[in-house]
Formats: C-alpha cells, sequence, structure tokens
C-alpha cells in the first residue's frame, strides 16, 4: 500500500550523487530552491529542466520507480495548473466556453507555476532518494554547527531530525500492519461513503499514537542506560569528507545561476 | 470451509528496487476442520501465507480459494468482506490494534463491522471474554488500563466475537509467560475441538505444533519444504535439523534414548505421556541399561 512511497526513502546505488558529500548536496539544494525563482521564460526553464534531468541522470534511481513514487504529486501539478489556468485573467482571451474563460497569461503562468513545482519536487526528492537520513543530518549538523555561537542547539535539532526521519518507515511499517488487523476486524479504508471513511481512521491513528508514544519512551530509556547526555564533547564516527565532485556540482550549479541571471527577461 | 492455495506468488513492492519474492508456487490445502501449523523461520514466507488466507494480500501469481469464492491473481476481487467475516486472523501482537474506550465496545468493533446489531454485539463481547477467560468486570474499563496479558486476551474476544468459522493464528503466544502461553493455546484447542473450528497456527513453536496440531506444513526461503502429521514430520528429526529447526523435547528425548540402548519403539511418541507408557512397556519386558 505504501510499497511506491519515495519521500524520504533512500535508493541505494552505486553512483555520483550517491557518493557527493551530504555537505555540498544540501548547499545545492538550497541554492537550487532560490535559483527557480529567477526562471522567467521558455529558456531559462528549459534550462532548469535540462539541469534537473542531467541529475536525475546522474543519480541512476530507475526512471520507472521514480514516475511510480511521483504520480500523487503529477496529480496535484496538474490541479495547481488547471487552478491558474481559470483563475489568472491577464493578457489576451485565448479561449471562451460559457462561463469558463482562459487567458493568455493564465496559460502562462499555469505552465510556469506547475514546471518549476514540478521541478522543486524532483530535486528535493532526489536529495532523499540518494543521501541516507544519517548523512543529511550530519550534514546539516555541520552546516548549522556556527549558529552554536548564538546559543542554537543545533545538536539537539540534528538528533531530533535524524530521530524523526528514522522512524518514519517503522511508522509506516506499523501502520500497515494496524490497517490489516483492521481490515480483519471489518473496517474498510478503500471503500464506502466518505462518513465512513473517515470514521475508519480513528482505530488506525489511536493505535498508532498509543504505540508511538510507547516507543518514544522505550527510546529516550535506552538512550539514557547508554550514557547519552547532549552534543557536549560529541565526537564523530563518520567524517565527512569534501571531494572533487562536490566542488564541480558547486561550479556546476553556480555556472547554472549566472546563466539564469543572462537569460532571464 | 475449505481454503486452499494453488501455485501461489506473492512479490513485495513489484515493479520498485525493493521487489522481493516472498513466496513460490506455495501449494497448501486446508480442510474444514482441520488443526494445522505451519513453521518455518523469520523470512520463510510464513506470514505472508498467513494474509493470503484471509484475502489481505492476493496472489501475484496463482490462485487462492477461500470457501465458494476463489481469488485469482491479477484480478479484482470483490465481497472481500464476507471472506474476513469467515476467516479470522489474531495478527501477531494482537492488543495492537485495541482503540475503543471501553473493552467491551472493543470486543463490539469487528461483529458490528459485519452487520450484527447492537444487543447481539453486546451478547458476543460477553461470550467471547468468558472464552477467553476474563470476567465481565473488565467490560467497563478501558483497554489500555489493563495489563500485557489481559490486552491479549481482550484482542483475541474481538476476533473470536466476529463468529469465523477459520481462525489463523500468528504466533498468539508471543511475549507471554510459560502460563499464559499455556493457557492461550489450550483455549485454542477447545475451541478447535467444541466448535470444529478449522485452525491454522503460525509459529516457529515445534512443542506447539506437536502438541496440538493434526498437520504440519513446513517453509523455507517462500517454499513449502514438507508436510505431513506430526508424526511423520517427526520421524525423520535429521532433515529438520538440518533446516536449523527445533525437534520437540519429548522427540529427542526418545532419539536419544534409542541411540543409548539400542533400541527402536514402535513409533515417534509426541506426547510425554505416551512416551513414559511406552517406554514402561519396554522397561518391564526387560532391557538391561
Amino acid at each position: 500500500m505504501m510499497d511506491k512511497m519515495i519521500f524520504g526513502r533512500y535508493v541505494p546505488a552505486d553512483s555520483v550523487l550517491h557518493k557527493m558529500d551530504p555537505r555540498s548536496k544540501i548547499l545545492i539544494i538550497f541554492l537550487f530552491v532560490c535559483i527557480i525563482f529567477l526562471a522567467n521564460n521558455a529558456v531559462t526553464y528549459a534550462l532548469i529542466g535540462i539541469y534537473t534531468f542531467f541529475m536525475l541522470g546522474l543519480s541512476r534511481v530507475p526512471v520507472r520507480f521514480l514516475y511510480g513514487g511521483l504520480k500523487p504529486v503529477i496529480l496535484l501539478v496538474l490541479f495547481t495548473f488547471i487552478l491558474q489556468l481559470f483563475f489568472t485573467k491577464e493578457g489576451a482571451l485565448l479561449y471562451e466556453l460559457g462561463p469558463v474563460k482562459i487567458y493568455e497569461e493564465g496559460l502562462r503562468q499555469g505552465i510556469f507555476i506547475s514546471l518549476r513545482f514540478f521541478f522543486l519536487i524532483l530535486m528535493t526528492s532526489l536529495l532523499t532518494l540518494t543521501t541516507t537520513p544519517i548523512e543529511i543530518t550530519d550534514g546539516l549538523e555541520t552546516l548549522l554547527h556556527p549558529l552554536n555561537k548564538v546559543r542554537f542547539p543545533v545538536h539537539e535539532m540534528a538528533l531530533m531530525m535524524s530521530i524523526s526521519l528514522r522512524f518514519i518507515p517503522t511508522l509506516m511499517q506499523e501502520t500497515d500492519k494496524i490497517m490489516k488487523a483492521q481490515i480483519a476486524r471489518g473496517v474498510e479504508f478503500a471503500s464506502g461513503p466518505f462518513k465512513e471513511r473517515i470514521k475508519a481512521v480513528i482505530p488506525l491513528l489511536i493505535p498508532l499514537f498509543v504505540s508511538s508514544f510507547k516507543r518514544a519512551e522505550e527510546l529516550a530509556v535506552a538512550m539514557e542506560a547508554r550514557g547519552y547526555r547532549g552534543g557536549e564533547g560529541r565526537t564523530k564516527y563518520r567524517e565527512l569528507s569534501w571531494k572533487k565532485a562536490d566542488s564541480f556540482q558547486m561550479v556546476l550549479l553556480v555556472l547554472v545561476t549566472i546563466l539564469l541571471f543572462l537569460l532571464r527577461s | 470451509m475449505d481454503i486452499s492455495l494453488k501455485h501461489v506468488d506473492y512479490r513485495y513492492q513489484a515493479n520498485t528496487p525493493f521487489e522481493r519474492l516472498a513466496i513460490a508456487d506455495v501449494s497448501i490445502d486446508i480442510p474444514t476442520g482441520v488443526y494445522m501449523a505451519i513453521i518455518g523461520h523469520t523470512g520463510s514466507g510464513k506470514s505472508t501465507v498467513l494474509q493470503h488466507l484471509n484475502a489481505l494480500l492476493q496472489p501475484t501469481k496463482g490462485s487462492v480459494s477461500i470457501g465458494d469464492q476463489e481469488i485469482k491473481a491479477g484480478l479484482k476481487n470483490k465481497n472481500l468482506k464476507k471472506i474476513r467475516q469467515k476467516v479470522g486472523i489474531v495478527f501477531q501482537f494482537p492488543e495492537h490494534q485495541l482503540f475503543e474506550e471501553t473493552v467491551e465496545k472493543d470486543i463490539m468493533f469487528g461483529p458490528m463491522n459485519f452487520g450484527v446489531s447492537e444487543s447481539d454485539a453486546k451478547e458476543r463481547a460477553r461470550i467471547a471474554l468468558h472464552q477467553v477467560g476474563l470476567g465481565e468486570e473488565v467490560l467497563q474499563k478501558s483497554p489500555f488500563d489493563l495489563s500485557g496479558g489481559q490486552m491479549r486476551r481482550v484482542a483475541i474476544a474481538g476476533v473470536l466475537a466476529m463468529e469465523p468459522d477459520v481462525i489463523v493464528l500468528d504466533e498468539p503466544t508471543a511475549g507471554l509467560d510459560p502460563r499464559g502461553r499455556k493457557e492461550v493455546m489450550d483455549m485454542f484447542y477447545d475451541l478447535h475441538k467444541e466448535r470444529k473450528l478449522s485452525t491454522i497456527l503460525v509459529t516457529h513453536s515445534m512443542e506447539d505444533a506437536a502438541r496440538y496440531a493434526d498437520q504440519i506444513v513446513i517453509m523455507q526461503h517462500g517454499k513449502v519444504v514438507q508436510r505431513g502429521t506430526p508424526e511423520e514430520i517427526f520421524s525423520a528429526p535429521g532433515e529438520l535439523v538440518e533446516m536449523g529447526l527445533d525437534v520437540p523435547e519429548v522427540v529427542r528425548f526418545q532419539l536419544k534414548l534409542e541411540d543409548k540402548l539400542g533400541i527402536k519403539l514402535e513409533k515417534m511418541f509426541l506426547t510425554i505421556d505416551e512416551l513414559s507408557a511406552a517406554v514402561t512397556k519396554v522397561l518391564s519386558r526387560g532391557v538391561r541399561l
């Protein structure tokens, strides 16, 4: 049921992206999220598109799998498109059918905004697809390290993040298990009237909450038993190392940024 | 109600990089009224087989017939609810499925989903609670205020109250103390005997399989590797040991005894009582120790 889910999922493979330093990957994604807003005409969107698909190709994540996982997202993208299409009332009138009027600007905005949305989702999933949660957290912790000076609890934040990432699959499994147990008791999650389906969520959510609290407590006890006392003086088992590929990727993105500045209208 | 699996394959996460063949070409016949044990290691595919028994999973290849309904690979199947009422599954750690405010409501949940009236469901809750050996005083308590063992029983009662024709048990005694273990297993055995309830026990305890089951199916790496009566299965303990599976203590004792004394008893005995009777008989005939 959650088989096809790709968000937050790591797909092991032997690719350039997998081997990169998580710090550079995080920086790249961060920069990408900023520069995507620079694109405002067909050429710049094409450039962003080429870059995105180039990165996808580098990741060696099977396309079929990506497609399966992105299906629900594509629906959402289509929805944004339609919203933009019907509710932007600028530019020349292109088409009219009764109360439905489609304007030139609406079509343009619709295409651009849904493309932007789509590329953003692809790139951000690429980060989690090629980087283990633990690497992401390590990367973030190092990157945010300077914030320690202003008393921002970087280590605690990173720990919270890695714990929540770590428990996503566990929670999924648990959901699947409890769902099956309740289906066996006659609950119908996927069919029936809307009201009934909403009601069907209760026998799923309550056991999930109960087990999550229990798990949290057990984890806290286990951590204390192993002498965890926060980030002070803690050393790392995995050292991050910045390689040539990382520098190359950074340069590439900077080039893309410069091109975007030159080509945008 | 007969259940039979015919050449069933099941793939988890088909068409993703995580695809995994869980069971391959599994055929099992479960006639009405039988007590069958399915044994195997973790990862042998026994839990996957279990989920086919009430169409929670539908085969990637092959077919499963449950009563008069047939579930074939690749077809949309309707009316699964009817199957689910007839085949009750007690999952591993069933207490994790409790959610209602009171024990009574939780037990009534299953029957009411299958269209039983409220008053009937209440009556069934009382009966089921009695069957699992709990008193009526817990009916109005919150299930989360009970002890672990009591929660387990309430959850089992929730499945029994659906009045299924077939009951499937997935390690029903995991995490219970030895006494609780025996009580729960005996309870299921009594139900099986009294109500002619087909029972399918998924376990890795050879002791339980030997003591209660009429038929044993052994699974390894997603395949059925052996099937037969407990006597048949345990008469060739060498193969079991090779698969890394345990042999019941009684059998182990008999084998060692036969080896030490250089004799052969007439058959494999599966209970201590039978074995000691047989040994006494042999000794009374006079064997030099």
